[in-house]
Formats: structure tokens, C-alpha cells, sequence
């Protein structure tokens, strides 16, 4: 029996690189040893997207993109379809948590410095496989056509309007109509139902070739290829991802799912969170929401969006708010750049760097929880101010991480 | 590597380099072209366009103080009958300089509205009800210094989304979002009590 497996495989390897692949990628992939709880969260953002991709499917089945039908055909499949409730709740609930794990990822990468040399193109790609994120997430919010799905996409689209010369000629382009319509809620589902997720498939593949060309990164951000043993050549602090990390990741995805579960079971809508009251009414044309706000992940962003009232150099506020939303996302991608300290990891960076990046995440916090909030004059000055603290990480960072007092890093994990 | 006798820069010399790029250009010719009828296929299309036709409106049951709505081109249009206390405040608000562009100097209304009230008839005041920040559709505050709005509000509109705020002639407030005042789409009078939204002339009704 095991001599027809074993043939077998030659049989295959002969004709495909099976063995070297599963070699190279998980059973001869060398990881750093010291792997901690944040490195969960990269197999976590997998395990959700393949939740997404294939509740996702199924959604498709009962779901109609046309004005006129698709808040019907949501509501169907939570009350008719067997079991479409779970499914559905598994993916609107998937979506919040994409975002969960995906944030969690990026901080474990801005705490021990993951995005630094000679990782920087692992970095941006994560970055673009984030904003193929955010699209997806915008895109799907669309589809239930309600008032949050109708009114969301409205402030999304006449962003690209503020653009100067093109503005409304691209949002045209983008709607395919003069208005947001049907027009535009069946091109969204194409996009968010073929285009999107293909881009991320990609990018998620071209994200862990990249990743296993350089090797993970550690806590203590030091390189582990840098110690090889003499003879084998594998590096002394590392092991097999496979089976030492693919049982860690076990753990992890036990616990996740608990968590998982029990929002879909208990909390699907987490208190208006993850799914908004607002959007349990169909679309009204005529008339925008008493109170709206995004959904909680874009939160942080439409605070900074919202909180430039004051026109200046000679551009207008509507303008820069924009600027400011697409600057506050788009800057992550400039931090391996921005760093400059001599060390990686948080554990050896000094005093600057810990109170700047705490600064960063209390501004983040704060700015999230602004943009659930009505805009009163109180509100729209602490967004202003949590504003500059967010841009002062950033764009700060070249000086404070210099200047900062480093300790010296270990030689071995 | 290669087995013939040519050096890369003969390779690439003259003729050979010349029909590379030629290739390439003719390349990036045909790709763009073929790019054209699919970015023009996502413009409106002809039903689209077509279906911006002008709306009539009787307005003789709208009473001071009402605000009626109307659908036109997929937006909502206010009609709003303003009493003799909102058109008051108009004049208060411009002596508090506390609008952007108190005397529409921006080209947000037809010539016609380009007044005082921005309107034809002093009290009915027509306008796109679409914030010109971000699209959302601004809320109708009548009530005088509300709690939430300040002591100093006198009556207009305030947007949910992010905070613009707009007088009763829908003029934009000074460090607010919004960029500019809400746009009067073409209106005619048909006669006293009908009202054509998205027309300028009784023929094209």
C-alpha cells in the first residue's frame, strides 16, 4: 500500500514539483522559534477568507442585485432559505472579523517592526491586499440595499466628485448613471462578487511567496538566516512550519471560531456594530438617516474625513478631508521607510517609539469611536486633535525613532 | 549562452531594435483600444440619460412653514414655503456674517435665483435637497435654537453625515464640510399654483 502511495507521488512529482513545494512551503519552511500570540493572526485572516469565498457563494445563490428586488431577496434568505441565516451571518460576521484580525495583523507588524528591510515589498503587498479589503467590505455593504447600504455608498462615491477636473465625470463613470441606482448596485456586486475577490487571491499568493522568500519576521526582529547551522544549513533559531506551527495555529483557530460562533450565535448584529439598524430599512432615495456611520472598521477614517472644516491653501475642506482620509490610509505604506531606528523589534526600541505608538492606538481608538458619534462641535475639535496625533506618528517617526535610546539586540532568540 | 556569433549589442542594433519597438508601440495601441469600449460601456447609458425629465409640482396646498419633496432625476428636490419669520432670518443670519457665501457669488443656481432668497417668489424656495459635501440628503430644522444646534440657530438645514449646515435659502455656513451653498435646479412657474422642476421654459414640459 504505502509502495503504491510512494510510486505514486514519483509518478506526480516527475510531472509536477509536489514534494519540493510542500517541502519549501510548509515541512522545510523554517520559521523563528519564538513565534508569540500575535503571529496568529496571518492563518487567521486565511481561515476567514475561505469562510468569506465560500458562505459568499452560497450567498449568491438566493441574492438579487436589482434596486428593486435585492433588500427582498436579503430578507428571503434570512427567513426562507434553510439555514440561510447562518450563512449569512457567517459572512457579515466574517467581515467584521476580516477586519479584527487583519488590524491585529498589522500591529503585530508595526510592533516588532516586521515592515523593515528586507521586508518592505512583503509590507506593501499586504497593504494593497488591506485596500482590496476595504473595497470588498465597501463593495458587500452595498448589496443589502438598505439605508446604510444606500447612504454609505453615496458619501463613498461623491468622494471621487471632490476630485478637481474629473471629479464628476469619474463619479459617472463609477455609478453609471447620474444618481446612485440599480446601475451601480449591479456593478458593485460584479466587483465585489468576481473582480475583488480574483485581486485577492493573487495578492494573497504573491503575499506568502513573499513572505517565504525573506522568512517571517520574530519578536525580537532579528534575522534568523543571519545563524545558520554549518552543516545543514538550516538556521539554528528556526523550525519546520510544518507540524510546529500548523498545531500552534490549531489552538489559535479553535479559539477564534469559539469567538466566531458565538457572535453569529448570540450577537450577530454586536449592538449595531457589525450590522446597522439603520439597514434593516430598504433604501430611501428621498431621505438620508437621522444619524449615520459606517460600519465600525472605516470608523477611524471618516472621523479624519469629517473633521477638516476650514478651507485652506487655496483648496476647499470637502477637498482635504478627502486628501486626509486616503493620506491616512495610504501612509502605512511609507513606514519601512519612515523607521529609522537601528533596531526592529519594540522590545529593544526606547521610550519615543512606546509613547508614540501608544499615542497612535489610543488616536486610533478614539478616532473610531468619533465616527459612531453625530458631529457636534465637541466631537469634530477631539477629531481634529486625535487627527494631527494620528499624521504625528508618521510623520514624526524619522526623527523620534532616530534619536531614540535603542537597547542592544540578542544575537540568538 | 548563445550559440551563434552575434554580440548582444549587434542583436540589438538597427533594424532589430527599430521593429521591437515598433511591435510594442503597435502593442499598447491595440491594448488601449480594446480598453475604450469597456471603460465606455460603464458611462450612463442611453436609458439613463433619458430619463431626466422635468416634474410638475402643485404647490397650492403648501402650507407656510411645509416643505414638500419631490423626486427628480433620481434626487430629491425640496419645495419649501417659508413664512415671513424664515424669510426674516435670512437677513439676520447675512448681519451675523456667519455664511460662506451670503450672496451666491458661486455658480450653484440658475441666473433667476441669484437674489437675496435665492429663489423666483420670495417665500417658495426650490432646491436640490442634497448636501454638496457628500450627497447625503440634510434635515430640515425648523426649530429655533435647538439644544443639539446652539442658541444661534435660526431655522435651516443640518446634514446628519457630517455635521454641514445650511440656512433657510440653503447658503452654506462658514467651517462646516460642505463646500458651497445647495444647488437650484431650473424651475419655472407654470401659473400660480404649478411648478415644473428641471425646466427653465413652459414649452420643453
Amino acid at each position: 500500500m504505502s509502495n503504491l502511495f510512494n510510486s505514486m507521488i514519483e509518478w506526480i512529482d516527475k510531472r509536477f514539483p509536489l514534494t519540493s513545494t510542500w517541502k519549501a512551503h510548509l515541512s522545510e519552511y523554517y520559521a523563528p522559534k519564538n513565534f508569540n500570540f500575535w503571529y496568529f493572526f496571518g492563518s487567521l485572516a486565511l481561515l476567514v477568507l475561505v469562510n468569506q469565498l465560500i458562505t459568499g457563494i452560497f450567498l449568491t445563490m438566493n441574492y438579487k442585485p436589482d434596486a428593486n428586488q435585492a433588500f427582498a431577496s436579503v430578507e428571503y434568505i434570512m427567513r426562507d432559505v434553510d439555514y440561510g441565516w447562518l450563512i449569512r451571518y457567517m459572512h457579515s460576521t466574517g467581515a467584521s472579523m476580516f477586519f479584527v484580525v487583519v488590524y491585529l495583523h498589522m500591529f503585530r507588524g508595526m510592533l516588532y517592526g516586521s515592515y523593515r528591510k528586507p521586508r518592505e515589498l512583503l509590507w506593501l503587498v499586504g497593504m494593497c491586499l488591506f485596500f482590496v479589503l476595504m473595497a470588498l467590505a465597501f463593495t458587500g455593504y452595498i448589496l443589502p440595499w438598505g439605508q446604510m447600504s444606500y447612504w454609505g455608498a453615496q458619501v463613498i462615491v461623491s468622494m471621487f466628485g471632490a476630485i478637481p477636473a474629473i471629479g464628476d465625470t469619474l463619479q459617472q463613470w463609477l455609478l453609471g448613471d447620474f444618481t446612485l441606482s440599480d446601475a451601480a448596485l449591479n456593478r458593485f456586486f460584479a466587483y465585489h462578487v468576481v473582480t475583488l475577490p480574483l485581486v485577492l487571491l493573487v495578492l494573497v499568493f504573491v503575499h506568502i511567496l513573499a513572505l517565504h522568500e525573506t522568512g517571517s519576521n520574530n519578536p525580537d526582529g532579528i534575522e534568523i538566516k543571519e545563524n545558520k547551522n554549518p552543516s545543514t544549513g538550516i538556521p539554528v533559531d528556526g523550525i519546520p512550519f510544518h507540524p510546529y506551527y500548523t498545531v500552534k495555529d490549531i489552538v489559535g483557530v479553535v479559539v477564534f471560531l469559539i469567538v466566531f460562533c458565538g457572535i453569529i450565535f448570540f450577537a450577530p448584529e454586536m449592538g449595531g456594530y457589525f450590522l446597522e439598524y439603520n439597514n434593516f430599512i430598504p433604501a430611501n432615495t428621498l431621505q438620508t438617516p437621522d444619524h449615520i456611520a459606517p460600519v465600525w472598521y472605516f470608523t477611524p477614517y471618516y472621523s479624519m474625513l469629517r473633521a477638516v472644516t476650514v478651507n485652506f491653501l487655496g483648496v476647499d475642506a470637502k477637498l482635504w478631508g478627502v486628501i486626509l482620509m486616503a493620506g491616512s490610509v495610504v501612509i502605512f505604506c511609507f513606514l519601512p521607510w519612515l523607521d529609522r531606528s537601528p533596531v526592529k523589534s519594540v522590545r529593544y526600541k526606547g521610550p519615543y517609539f512606546k509613547i508614540a505608538l501608544t499615542l497612535f492606538v489610543i488616536s486610533f481608538f478614539v478616532l473610531g469611536w468619533l465616527g459612531t458619534k453625530s458631529p457636534t462641535p465637541m466631537y469634530t475639535f477631539l477629531a481634529q486633535i486625535f487627527t494631527v496625533i494620528y499624521f504625528a506618528f508618521f510623520i514624526l517617526m524619522p526623527w523620534y525613532s532616530k534619536i531614540d535610546k535603542t537597547k542592544p539586540e540578542p544575537k540568538r532568540l | 549562452m548563445m550559440a551563434d556569433s552575434f554580440s548582444m549589442d549587434e542583436k540589438m542594433s538597427g533594424r532589430r531594435k527599430f521593429l521591437v519597438a515598433a511591435t510594442s508601440v503597435a502593442g499598447g495601441v491595440a491594448g488601449a483600444a480594446i480598453a475604450t469600449p469597456f471603460l465606455l460601456s460603464m458611462m450612463p447609458s442611453e436609458r439613463a440619460k433619458a430619463a431626466g425629465a422635468p416634474v410638475e409640482v402643485n404647490i397650492s396646498k403648501l402650507e407656510p412653514g411645509m416643505l414638500l419633496m419631490v423626486e427628480w432625476r433620481g434626487r430629491v428636490v425640496w419645495v419649501l414655503n417659508r413664512t415671513p419669520e424664515m424669510l426674516e432670518s435670512l437677513v439676520k443670519i447675512e448681519e451675523e456674517d456667519v455664511l460662506a457665501d451670503p450672496n451666491s457669488e458661486k455658480n450653484q443656481q440658475p441666473e433667476y435665483a441669484k437674489n437675496h432668497t435665492r429663489s423666483i417668489k420670495p417665500e417658495i424656495f426650490v432646491t436640490e435637497g442634497v448636501c454638496t459635501h457628500l450627497g447625503c440628503s440634510p434635515v430640515f430644522r425648523k426649530d429655533i435654537a435647538p439644544a443639539d444646534l446652539g442658541p444661534d440657530w435660526l431655522g435651516g438645514f443640518f446634514c446628519p453625515c457630517h455635521g454641514s449646515k445650511f440656512d433657510l435659502a440653503g447658503r452654506v455656513y462658514k467651517h462646516v464640510p460642505a463646500p458651497t451653498n445647495l444647488v437650484v435646479p431650473p424651475h419655472v412657474y407654470l401659473d400660480d399654483s404649478r411648478l415644473l422642476i428641471g425646466s427653465e421654459s413652459e414649452g420643453s414640459a
